[in-house]
């Protein structure tokens, strides 16, 4: 590997990605740069690209052109050992996408019992300790099925940091929720960001953006329109089409 | 009591000369029956368990990013659906049985090719039904969602992985009812290996009303009663399995 990263540079980097699904360009030059321990939230409307751009960075979709790094690696060069990815990049999905045939405890367990090949005694202490970190002791013999979907999604970002990653992707998840389950994974991916972890949430959840992320990006139409800290982004956005779509959602 | 049941029914074939239940009777007839059992009890387990691999195998191969592999799987499934599994065992017992290597069988002069009947009705009809299978485990594939796959993909499975902890176990549970249905029906066809005369129950049987025409009817009888309890022990296995792996809070 070659590690001439060090934690002053940002541990995620984004260049001029361009990324087209047939025709559609989705996304159209997008950068920005991401430090260690940040918390970035995007925002945007449905089909800006903000779940594409997302999606790239752990290389679940490839990109056209530009470049994206991960401590210092390109995720798209074609020589990429993508363990070594996935294990830095812990990713949560809109819809959980937990394994139903796995109980709770079963889910957070499988990746590094079988792609890590870790100490089953080991990594089961750790996953228990990771279901208490998410609120959930004594659900670890239920099976997906038997869980509400903020559960769920609590498992499965158990089951992300089961990996030891150091940056962690959010796609909107908690967009498929009941709004009383919200709350639950808000709070628990709000503890993990306050523990100092790097986290890329692209999130409909404006309250919350506001109050955990340390820089809001506002993607439209496959760019990135307008960025700031919270403070400014909510109270002094210039750009109209950022101010139409807070109008619309705040 | 054993002496109470063969008197009746010598009794019964002198009374009855169409109802010759010879094999309750004449030991020599029961040793047939016995030995057509268990031949076709060896046939269905062995056609089980490798007609279900190739399945598996074949369902893997399917998604493989080789064209040329796919095509390959594509062939196999077209030839062995759209031909007649009787005459597919006469071609590979015929055809393919002539070009393997034979050997020097154990009486030191006579020459035993190294696949025997039996073999060549394994080969055959655990290909045949594994054709079905392959479209069966596939079908059960599709039921898996992309989604849960890129997971596993997001956690670092490797394709393999994924397929083997992920895909397949899923798969599995929705594929077990149509597997089911293609289980049962090679266990019954099983019996056209008495095409190439392996001495499976069916072969027995025939012979055993050849030799006494007035025993066809109960060895009709007894055929249709033992494949009744074999399916049926098939089939309640197959259920308790599909229990046995019903995931609590899924698809049900």
């Amino acid at each position: 590997m070659n590690n001439s990263w060090s934690a002053d540079q940002p541990i995620v980097s984004i260049k001029d990605v361009h990324k087209s699904f047939g025709d559609l360009e989705v996304l159209k030059g997008v950068t920005f740069d991401v430090m260690k321990g940040e918390v970035i939230c995007i925002i945007g409307p449905s089909g800006s690209g903000k779940s594409t751009l997302i999606r790239c960075i752990n290389g679940l979709n490839d990109i056209n052109s530009g470049s994206i790094t991960v401590e210092g690696q390109e995720v798209h060069a074609p020589n990429l050992n993508k363990l070594e990815l996935r294990k830095k990049v812990g990713m949560v999905f809109q819809q959980y996408n937990l394994f139903p045939h796995k109980t709770a405890l079963q889910n957070v367990m499988m990746a590094p019992i079988k792609v890590l090949k870790q100490n089953k005694q080991d990594v089961e202490k750790r996953a228990r300790a990771l279901m208490e970190q998410v609120n959930l002791q004594g659900k670890e013999d239920s099976y997906p099925g038997e869980l509400s979907g903020g559960q769920q999604q609590r498992v499965a970002i158990a089951r992300s940091l089961a990996m030891n990653p150091d940056v962690m992707l959010f796609d909107e998840v908690t967009a498929a929720l009941d709004p009383e389950t919200v709350k639950e994974v808000l709070v628990a991916i709000k503890d993990l960001a306050q523990s100092g972890m790097t986290c890329i949430l692209v999130t409909h959840e404006m309250g919350f953006a506001r109050e955990i992320a340390d820089h809001i990006y506002f993607t439209d139409r496959g760019v990135i329109v307008e960025h700031g800290p919270p403070a400014t982004f909510f109270t002094e956005a210039s750009d109209p089409r950022t101010r139409e779509f807070l109008s619309q959602i705040l | 009591m054993l002496e109470l049941f063969t008197e009746f029914f010598r009794q019964l074939a002198e009374d009855h000369p169409r109802w010759n239940f010879i094999f309750f009777y004449e030991p020599r007839q029961w040793e047939r029956i016995l030995k057509g059992i268990r031949y076709t009890l060896w046939l269905s387990v062995a056609c089980v368990i490798f007609s279900v691999i190739i399945g598996v195998v074949g369902a893997w191969l399917q998604n493989s990013s080789s064209v040329f592999v796919r095509r390959c799987v594509a062939g196999y499934i077209q030839f062995f659906r759209n031909t007649p599994p009787f005459v597919q065992l006469l071609f590979f017992y015929f055809a393919l049985g002539q070009f393997t290597p034979a050997v020097t069988g154990p009486d030191g002069w006579t020459e035993v090719p190294i696949v025997s009947n039996v073999g060549w009705a394994i080969i055959s009809l655990s290909f045949f039904a594994g054709a079905f299978n392959v479209e069966i485990f596939r079908s059960g594939i599709e039921a898996v969602p992309e989604s849960t796959q890129e997971a596993a993909s997001a956690l670092g499975f490797s394709r393999f992985q994924t397929f083997k902890d992920i895909v397949l176990p899923l798969a599995f549970r929705v594929s077990l009812p149509a597997l089911n249905n293609n289980l049962v029906n090679l266990v019954k066809t099983t019996t056209q290996a008495i095409g190439i005369a392996v001495p499976e129950l069916l072969y027995q049987c025939v012979t055993i009303w050849n030799d006494f025409p007035s025993a066809m009817y109960p060895t009709m009888l007894l055929l249709f009663v033992t494949f009744i309890a074999l399916v049926g022990v098939l089939v309640f296995g197959m259920h308790r399995w599909e229990k046995a792996m019903q995931i609590p809070g899924y698809g049900h």
